[in-house]
């Protein structure tokens, strides 16, 4: 179950390394400061990197689900 | 900010930079950049120019490709000798990035043409690329007079300089060369000689300065002149401040006269 009101969702099951970061962080770049981004993504590189890439640059993740096709949903809320 | 899917590929690894992100590779979309001579340093500075997906890249060149020019002019290749090097340049940035909207300007800058030149697509930074201090005076008291940021180099042998021009941030060339050496002082084309990777280190700083310039980044060099010395693999930076007495920035922009030197060094 989830319970995070997401501002945008962006899915970048359809691109590989280092797109994947690339078309999350535009998606993100569209936010404003302390709005939440959903994304989906697939397991594996996406899931590893992704998430922490943004928690690296400031950005807060809040909560990474496991989505019944094996892919991965991380809430991430925009940093100041 | 829309990418589409080829560019969000294209410059991913821009767009995942910290500290540059969607939005400098956005910027660097919308800008334009005016390479003044298509040699020895615009090539390297316009090949990167156009992967870094400058929108809008000016070249301005009258010369053709001579195979001596080869050995350093990376933008040409073998092919390309007898054509016009502003034809060449276009087809090199068109198959590093066919995005880019080359404009090519055949001319050799002067007096009379400089500021059509920097004013025709309203250039938002300037490259001095050219090998004589007749085009580099020039371009640097029509940038100052237009209020254009632009980065000067030149190289000779092993050895490179350079710097940088921001309106109101720093001193201009002038600052510290008053006006051209007298002819005597010039090496000629045979005295001289350049290694010719030193043009591609000069030209790929030019290049690094534009882009942090457009994408609003990092420090430039204003006020410095980085001096480059390849055969001790040395980088210096001299401080170098506002000349208040300066014959061409301390007057009102509008004011300046350009002024046509005689010169005194070979082309190519």
């Amino acid at each position: 179950m989830n319970d995070i009101k997401a501002d945008a969702f962006v899915d970048i099951t359809d691109v590989v390394c280092p797109t994947t970061f690339a078309k999350a962080k535009v998606a993100m770049a569209r936010l404003s400061e302390g709005q939440i981004l959903e994304i989906r993504m697939k397991a594996g590189e996406p899931l590893q990197n992704v998430p922490r890439s943004f928690k690296e640059e400031g950005a807060q993740v809040i909560k990474v689900i496991e989505n019944e096709d094996g892919t991965y949903t991380a809430f991430i809320k925009k940093a100041g | 900010m829309n990418f589409s899917n080829e560019q969000l590929e294209r410059y991913s690894r821009h767009i995942i930079l910290k500290d540059f992100g969607p939005e400098g590779q956005h910027k660097l979309l919308n800008s334009k950049v005016l390479i003044i001579g298509a040699g020895g340093l615009g090539s390297p500075a316009a090949m990167y120019l156009a992967a870094a997906g400058v929108g809008t890249i000016g070249i301005v060149d009258f010369d053709k490709v001579e195979l001596s020019n080869l050995q350093r002019q990376i933008m040409h290749f073998t092919g390309d000798v007898e054509k016009y090097k502003v034809q060449s340049a276009c087809e090199t940035i068109g198959l590093i990035n066919p995005d880019i909207n080359v404009v090519t300007y055949r001319e050799r800058v002067d007096l009379e043409n400089i500021e059509d030149l920097i004013t025709d697509r309203d250039y938002d930074f300037i490259i001095d690329g050219t090998d004589n201090f007749a085009a580099k005076f020039l371009i640097n008291d029509a940038c100052v007079k237009l209020r254009k940021p632009f980065v000067h180099a030149g190289i000779i042998r092993f050895e490179g300089q350079l710097m940088t021009y921001v309106p109101g941030k720093g001193p201009c060339y002038r600052c510290i060369f008053d006006s051209p050496p007298p002819p005597d002082a010039v090496p000629t084309c045979s005295q001289a000689g350049v290694l010719g990777v030193t043009a591609g280190v000069v030209g790929t700083l030019q290049a690094t300065e534009a882009i942090k310039y457009l994408a609003g980044i990092g420090e430039l060099l204003t006020g410095q002149l980085l001096i480059y010395e390849g055969l001790n693999m040395d980088f210096r930076k001299i401080e170098i401040v506002t000349n208040k007495s300066c014959r061409i920035c301390s007057q009102v922009p509008a004011e300046i006269e350009l002024t046509d030197y005689q010169n005194n060094c070979c082309t190519g």
